[in-house]
C-alpha cells in the first residue's frame, strides 16, 4: 500500500492539522516527525484535504511544514499471548521494558511491540489441515499462566477458509508461522499465534448477547447483597474526592471472583498504579494459588501523561476484555477514572472547535459513554461457549455534584449505580456506598424479599433519625427508636467492611448468604424493648460480637463459638422479662462503659447528616467535627489504618 | 539563526500574533517593549500565523515592536549556584547576584515512568503535631493546603520549610504579594536555611502570565536536584493564582470554559505538576506542598476541587490550625506503622475522643446538661486544641505522642479511652504521684542535653510537663491550663528542629520512669 504523506499547518496544544494528498482513514494512524521524534497521532477529524490530528505525545518543538506519515491502520493493539501481568500505557507499550531501555522518564516517540516477540510458547493444534476455518475460529491453544490461551483466526479476515497447513504441537514464538489458510479464490494468508485489532471496533465474534444474569461476586457485602454486579454487565462508582473509589476498586481487583481483571487507570495518580503493581506480583490468588498479577493486566495512562493516549486507553482496556472473553472467560474491567477520559473528550473537542454541549462536555459525549459500556456483555459463542466482560467505571464529578454530564450520561446506560457519599466517607463508613440512592438491576444471590425488607429497616431508620434531628430522642417513641437501631446495626455489622482486613475484607457468597440471614432475623424480630437505654445497650452489646464475629475465618471454630455467644445475646434479650433481675444486674456492670458508647452511638446520629449526597459539600460543613466521626466500631483496637499496615 | 519580526498582527489580552516562519511550538520569542523586554511563548501556530503569550504583559505593545524567536523552549539554569539565589517568574535573577546560563535544562519535560516509581516510604518530619502524629507527610508526597486567604498559610508554609528533613528547598510564589515575599525571605535567612534555598518568585505586582511558568520552573529544577540524590521540598503558593493565570489565558484564546471560566484541560495542567513529585528509587525526591486559596471559602470551586481528585490527600487550616477533620494524608499509612507503636493508636484514638468533644461542645452551646462524661471530654478538648493543633506548639513525633498520652491521663482512666491494654501498659503515664515529684525538679536542668539544640521548643516541653505536673494535683485544673497555653501560644516560632533533636527526647522519655 502506498502510505499517504502530509505536512502541519496548524499546532495548538495536543491537535495538529494537517495538510495531506491521497487517502486517509477516520481514526488512522500518523506519525508527525521531528527531528529524530516520530510522534503518533490519531485522525479524528476529516475536511476535504485537511485531517485533524491528535498526538499522543507531548507537541513542544513541533512546526509548521513538518511532514506526517500516515500508516494506513487504524490505532490497533496487538492481541496474542503474553497480555496477561503486563502494564502498558494508555497504547499499549510495555512500561517494564520502556522503563529497561530509556530509565526514569517516558521518551517521546517510543513504540514498542507490547507482546514479547522471542518468548515461546506451546501450542497445541485443534485443526487440522482442510478443515473450514473463518474469523476467530480456533486454530489452536497455549498455555498462559493458568489459561488456556486460544489462538484465533485473525478477526480481520473476511470470509470462510481452508486450513492449508498448520504445525505440529511444538514451541513457537508469536510471529512464527503457524498455519496457512486459503479462501476458494485462492486468496493464501500465513498466520502466527498474534494479530492486530483496532481499539474503538468492538469484537463482536459471537452469536447471540444475553441478558447477564449470574452475579459477579466482588466479595464486598454491600455490593453483593444490595447492589449486585453481573457477569457481563456494567456499573459505575461516582463520588467525590477521597470517598473511596480507587480504594474500592482495588479491592474488587483482589477479590472479585473474575478469571481476568483490567484494571485502567485512566488520568489519575500514578502512585495508585504502583502501589497495585508492586503489590499484585507478591499476593497470591487463593483460587488459583498464583499470582494475582498473573490474572491481572495493567493499563495505565496516568494524569500527567499525554492525554490523548489517555482517550485511547479504555478502548486499548476493553479490546484486551473483549479479546480475552473471546476465549470463554469471565473478564473483569475497571476503569478509574472516566470522568478523566471525558475530560480528555472534552480537551479535544475544544480544540476541534465543536460546538460545546454542557459543561463544555461534546454533544457526542453520552453516546461515547453508552458505547463504551456496550463493550461489556454476556455472550455465547458458535460453539455454545460462554464468555463474559463485565465494565466498572469510576466517575469524579465536579464538586462531587452528581447532576454533571458524566455522571448522568453513565447513570443511563449501567446496570448498577454505587453512588460514594461524602457524609458516609467523613464518618469512615467505607465502602462509603450510600445505601439509600445506590441501585442495582441485577439479582442478587440472597433473596429479594430479604433484601427489600433490610432496604425498609435502612430508609425508615434514615426518617426516624431525621426526626429525632429535630424532637430529640425524647420525642421519639420506643418502637421508631428500635427501628433506628435496627438500621445502624445493619449498617454496623454488615454494609460497613474493613478492606483491609484479610477476613472482614472478603466475605465468600457463602458466608454473606450465611451471616445475612442472621442479621435479617435481627431486623425482623420484634423486641420488646421498655426503655430507650435498654435497646442501645443490647444493640451496642450485639454489634460489638458481630465486629468480633467479622473478623473471624468461617473455618475456624471460634466461628461458630462467636456465633452462639450472639444468639445467646438474643435469646437472652427474647426471655428478658421473665428474668429481668439477672439481666439487670449485668448492665450495671458495663454501665459505665456503655454510657461511652451511647455517647458514640448518639453522635453517629449527628453523622447521618441529613444533606443529600448530591448536595455540595461546603467545607465547614465538610470540616465541622461530626462529620468525621470514627470507625464505627466501639472496638477502638483495630482502626482501620492500623488495618492497612497489618496487612 | 533567530529570526526577527517587527510586524505584530493582533494584541488581545496578554497574546499576541505575528506572521512568522520556521517556529515551533512552545518556541521563545523575546519582544523589544518600550518598557523593556519581554519573553512570549508561542501557544498556537496556524500555518504563518503565530499566537504568543507575552510574560510581561502586552501593556505597552507597539504593532511594530521587535519580537525575536530564540529558536529554544522554556528553559532554566541549572547548578548548585542557584542556591541562595531568587529569580522571577521567567528564570532571571531577580535579587543582585550574577545571571546564571550554564547548563540550561528544559522545563515541563515528561513523566516518570509509572514503572519506576516505588511505593513511598519515608516520612518528612516537621515538628507540627497535626502534621506528624496525625496527617504523617510522606517524601514524595503531594499535597495543598487548602485555605482561605486571611489564614496564615505561607507562616505554616515557611515553617515546614524550617523544619522539615529535607535537603533543599524551591520556592514558587506566584501572586505573592510582596511583604510575604519578603516574609519568606527573612524567615528563611534567620532561619540559616536561604543558603539551601531556591525562589522563584512572581509577585502579585507582576505581569499575571509571568506567574505561569513559575510552577514549573520550580519542578524541573526540583526534578534535576532529586535525580542528583537531593531530598527536594518544593513549595508553591499559590495554586489558585497558577489557575486564574491559565484562566485569562484560555479566555483570552477563546477557549470554551468548562466550568466558572476556567478551561476544560484545568485537570490535566495540574496533574502535570502536581505529578512531579516522586521518590527516585536510588537517588532524590520531590515532595511538593502547595498553597491552594479556596475562593469563597468553597472547596467545591474549580480550583480546589480539582486538586482534591489530584493531591493525595489536603491540610485544612482554618482559625490558624490544620483542622483534624477534613484533613487527610493518604500516604500516611505508608509511614507511620514504622515510628512507634503506639501511633496509630493515638492517631485514631484522640481524634475520636476529639469528635466526641465536639458534639459535647454543640450540645453545651445549646444549653443542654453536661454528664461528668462530657466534663471529661470538654476538659479533654480545650487540651487537645491548647497541645496539639495550636500551629505553635514545635515538638518531634515522640515527643508529641508522649504528650497525647499525659493529655489523655490527665483527662480519662484508661478504659475511658478504649485503648488496646497492651499500649496502656507500655504508655500509659505511670502515677499521677511520679509526675509531681519531678515538678519539685529544677525542670532546666533536667533536660540540659536536648536543650542545646532547641531552647524554645525545650521550654515548651517543660511546660507541658509542668501541666502534667500541677493539673492532676487540682480538683479542676482549667483555668490554670489556660494560663499556660496562653504563654505557649506567646512563644515565637521555632527553629529548625534538626533530626538531631529527636534521639535525646527520646532517651528523656525512657528515662522517664526511673525518677519514681
Ligand atoms: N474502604 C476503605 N477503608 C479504609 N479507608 C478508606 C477506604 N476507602 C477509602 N479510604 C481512605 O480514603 C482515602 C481516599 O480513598 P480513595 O483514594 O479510594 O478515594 P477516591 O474516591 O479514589 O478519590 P479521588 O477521586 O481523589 O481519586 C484513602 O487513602 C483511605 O485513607
Ligand atoms: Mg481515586
Amino acid at each position: 500500500m502506498n502510505k499517504t504523506k502530509g505536512t502541519i499547518i496548524g499546532i495548538n496544544g495536543n491537535m495538529i492539522s494537517v495538510e495531506f494528498e491521497g487517502n486517509i482513514i477516520q481514526n488512522e494512524v500518523g506519525y508527525a516527525i521531528t527531528g529524530d521524534d516520530r510522534l503518533k497521532s490519531e485522525v479524528v477529524k476529516i475536511r476535504g484535504n485537511i485531517a485533524y490530528m491528535q498526538v499522543f505525545e507531548i507537541t513542544k518543538g513541533l512546526k509548521i511544514g513538518d511532514a506526517v506519515e500516515f500508516s494506513g491502520e487504524m490505532l490497533s493493539v496487538q492481541l496474542g499471548p503474553g497480555l496477561l501481568g503486563m502494564v502498558y500505557d494508555g497504547l499499549q507499550n510495555p512500561l517494564n521494558e520502556l522503563a529497561a531501555l530509556h530509565g526514569f522518564f517516558l521518551k517521546r516517540g517510543v513504540v514498542l511491540d507490547a507482546l514479547d516477540f522471542k518468548q515461546k510458547w506451546e501450542f497445541t493444534p485443534a485443526v487440522k489441515k482442510g478443515d473450514p476455518v473463518r474469523a476467530a475460529s480456533v486454530l489452536g491453544t497455549v498455555p498462559e499462566g493458568i489459561f488456556d490461551h486460544k489462538i484465533f483466526v485473525p478477526f480481520h479476515l473476511q470470509g470462510e477458509f481452508k486450513v492449508v497447513s498448520i504445525v505440529e504441537k511444538g514451541n513457537y514464538t508469536v510471529t512464527d508461522t503457524i498455519a496457512t489458510i486459503e479462501n476458494d479464490r485462492g486468496e493464501k494468508h500465513e498466520l502466527c499465534m498474534y494479530f492486530e485489532w483496532p481499539v474503538k471496533l468492538p469484537i463482536e465474534f459471537y452469536r447471540e448477547k444475553h441478558l447477564p444474569t449470574e452475579p459477579l461476586v466482588t466479595q464486598t457485602r454491600i455490593i453483593d447483597t444490595f447492589f449486585p454486579v453481573a457477569k457481563g454487565g456494567t456499573y459505575c462508582i461516582p463520588g467525590p474526592f477521597g470517598a473511596g473509589k480507587t480504594v474500592l476498586q482495588q479491592v474488587t481487583s483482589r477479590f472479585a471472583e473474575a478469571d481476568i481483571v483490567i484494571i485502567a487507570a485512566c488520568g489519575e495518580r500514578a502512585g495508585e498504579v504502583v502501589e497495585t503493581l508492586r503489590e499484585f506480583p507478591e499476593i497470591t490468588d487463593p483460587r488459583t494459588g498464583k499470582s494475582l498479577m498473573e490474572r491481572t493486566i495493567i493499563i495505565c495512562n496516568t494524569s500527567s501523561m499525554p492525554v490523548a493516549a489517555r482517550e485511547a486507553s479504555v478502548y486499548t482496556a476493553a479490546t484486551l476484555g473483549e479479546y480475552y472473553r473471546q476465549m470463554g472467560l469471565d473478564v473483569l474491567l475497571l476503569a478509574d477514572s472516566t470522568s478523566r477520559w471525558a475530560q480528555a473528550m472534552r480537551e479535544l473537542s475544544g480544540r476541534l472547535e465543536e460546538i460545546p454541549g454542557e459543561e463544555a462536555f461534546p454533544a457526542y459525549l453520552e453516546s461515547r459513554i453508552a458505547q463504551f459500556y456496550e463493550r461489556a456483555g454476556l455472550v455465547e459463542f458458535e460453539d455454545g461457549n460462554f464468555g463474559s466482560l463485565t465494565i466498572g467505571g469510576t466517575v469524579s464529578p465536579a464538586g462531587g455534584n452528581f447532576e454533571e454530564p458524566v455522571t448522568q450520561s453513565t447513570l443511563k446506560v449501567v446496570g448498577a449505580f454505587h453512588g460514594l457519599s461524602r457524609d458516609r466517607s467523613n464518618a469512615r463508613r467505607y465502602p462509603a456506598i450510600d445505601p439509600l440512592d445506590s441501585w442495582s438491576k441485577y439479582e442478587s444471590f440472597i433473596e429479594n424479599k430479604q433484601i427489600e425488607y433490610a432496604r425498609d429497616i435502612l430508609r425508615k431508620g434514615h426518617d426516624v433519625h431525621q426526626m429525632m434531628l429535630v424532637v430529640g430522642e425524647e420525642g421519639t417513641s420506643i418502637e421508631d427508636f428500635s427501628i433506628y437501631l435496627k438500621s445502624e446495626f445493619l449498617d454496623n455489622v454488615y454494609l460497613q467492611q474493613n478492606s483491609f482486613d484479610s477476613v472482614d475484607g472478603a466475605t465468600s457468597p457463602e458466608r454473606q448468604k450465611y451471616v445475612f440471614n442472621f442479621v435479617y432475623n435481627v431486623l425482623f424480630r420484634k423486641f420488646d424493648f421498655k426503655e430507650k437505654d435498654t435497646a442501645r445497650n443490647f444493640f451496642n452489646k450485639l454489634r460489638q460480637l458481630f465486629i468480633d464475629w467479622n473478623y473471624i475465618d468461617m473455618k475456624d471454630e471460634e466461628f461458630k463459638q462467636q456465633e452462639a455467644k450472639i444468639s445467646d445475646l438474643i435469646e437472652g434479650e427474647a426471655t428478658e422479662k421473665n428474668s429481668t433481675e439477672k439481666k439487670e444486674k449485668a448492665e450495671t456492670e458495663s454501665e459505665n462503659k456503655d454510657e461511652k458508647k451511647m455517647e458514640k452511638g448518639e453522635s453517629k446520629n449527628a453523622v447521618e447528616a441529613p444533606e443529600k449526597m448530591q448536595e455540595k459539600a461546603k467545607p465547614d460543613e465538610k470540616n465541622s467535627p461530626e462529620n468525621e466521626e470514627k470507625p464505627n466500631r466501639p472496638d477502638q483496637r483495630k482502626p482501620p489504618e492500623e488495618k492497612k499496615g497489618e496487612e | 539563526m533567530q529570526k526577527v519580526y517587527n510586524k505584530i498582527l493582533s494584541v488581545t489580552g496578554n497574546v499576541i500574533t505575528v506572521k512568522a516562519e520556521g517556529v515551533s511550538y512552545e518556541e521563545l520569542a523575546e519582544i523589544s517593549i518600550s518598557r523593556g523586554k519581554s519573553l512570549a511563548q508561542v501557544i498556537k501556530l496556524d500555518r504563518d500565523i503565530v499566537s504568543l503569550q507575552v510574560f510581561a504583559g502586552s501593556q505597552g505593545i507597539s504593532t511594530n515592536d521587535e519580537v525575536r524567536f530564540l529558536g529554544n523552549p522554556m528553559r532554566v539554569t541549572f547548578s548548585d549556584d542557584m542556591l541562595g539565589r531568587i529569580f522571577n517568574g521567567s528564570g532571571i535573577p531577580r535579587d543582585k547576584g550574577p545571571s546564571l546560563s550554564e547548563n540550561m535544562i528544559e522545563i515541563a519535560g515528561p513523566s516518570v515512568n509509572p514503572a519506576k516509581r516505588i511505593i513511598p516510604r519515608n516520612m518528612i518530619r516537621t515538628n507540627i503535631p497535626m502534621i506528624d502524629v496525625f496527617n504523617s507527610l510522606v517524601v514524595s508526597q503531594k499535597l495543598p493546603i487548602f485555605s482561605v486567604s486571611g489564614e496564615p498559610y505561607n507562616e505554616l508554609l515557611a515553617r515546614i520549610a524550617l523544619q522539615a528533613e529535607v535537603d533543599m528547598i524551591i520556592l514558587g510564589g506566584i501572586g505573592l504579594k510582596y511583604d510575604q515575599y519578603m516574609y519568606f525571605k527573612n524567615t528563611l535567612e534567620e532561619g540559616g536555611a536561604l543558603s539551601r534555598s531556591i525562589f522563584f518568585i512572581h509577585t502579585a505586582s507582576d505581569p499575571i502570565v509571568e506567574g505561569l511558568m513559575v510552577p514549573d520552573l520550580c519542578l524541573a529544577v526540583a526534578e534535576k536536584f532529586a535525580l542528583n540524590g537531593k531530598n527536594v521540598l518544593v513549595l508553591l503558593t499559590d495554586m489558585t493564582n497558577f489557575a486564574d493565570a491559565l484562566k485569562e489565558i484560555a479566555i483570552t484564546m477563546e477557549q470554551v470554559p468548562s466550568n466558572r471560566g476556567y478551561p476544560g484541560d484545568l485537570y490535566s495542567q495540574l496533574a502535570a505538576r502536581y505529578e512531579k513529585a516522586v521518590d527516585f528509587d536510588d537517588a532524590g525526591s520531590v515532595t511538593v506542598l502547595a498553597v491552594t486559596t479556596m475562593p469563597g471559602d468553597d472547596v467545591t470551586h474549580p480550583v480546589p476541587d480539582n486538586t482534591g481528585y489530584i493531591t493525595e490527600g489536603q491540610f485544612y487550616l482554618r482559625n490558624g490550625r490544620i483542622e483534624p477533620f477534613g484533613s487527610l494524608s493518604r500516604l500516611k499509612q505508608q509511614v507511620n506503622d514504622k515510628t512507634r507503636d503506639d501511633h496509630r493508636a493515638i492517631m485514631d484514638g484522640m481524634i475520636q475522643l476529639y469528635a466526641q468533644y465536639n458534639e459535647t461542645e454543640e450540645k453545651r452551646a445549646m444549653g443542654f446538661r453536661m454528664s461528668d462524661w462530657d466534663k471529661k471530654l470538654l476538659k479533654y478538648g480545650k487540651l487537645f486544641e491548647d497541645r496539639m493543633m495550636n500551629l505553635k506548639v514545635n515538638i518531634s513525633l515522640e515527643e508529641a505522642l508522649d504528650r497525647g498520652w499525659e493529655t489523655l491521663a490527665e483527662c480519662f482512666t484508661p478504659d475511658e479511652t478504649g485503648f488496646r491494654t497492651e499500649l496502656v501498659k507500655k504508655f500509659w503515664p505511670k502515677s499521677v504521684q511520679n509526675e509531681v515529684e519531678k515538678k519539685d525538679q529544677p525542670s532546666g536542668e533536667t533536660d540540659k542535653d536536648a536543650k542545646e539544640t532547641d531552647a524554645v521548643s525545650e521550654s515548651e516541653e517543660t511546660s507541658a510537663d509542668k501541666k502534667n505536673t500541677t493539673e492532676p494535683s487540682e480538683e479542676d485544673a482549667e483555668t490554670g491550663q489556660i494560663k499556660e497555653t496562653e504563654a505557649e501560644s506567646g512563644e515565637p516560632v521555632k527553629k529548625p528542629s534538626a533530626s538531631k533533636k529527636k534521639k535525646p527526647k527520646k532517651e528523656k522519655r525512657g528515662k522517664r520512669p526511673k525518677k519514681s
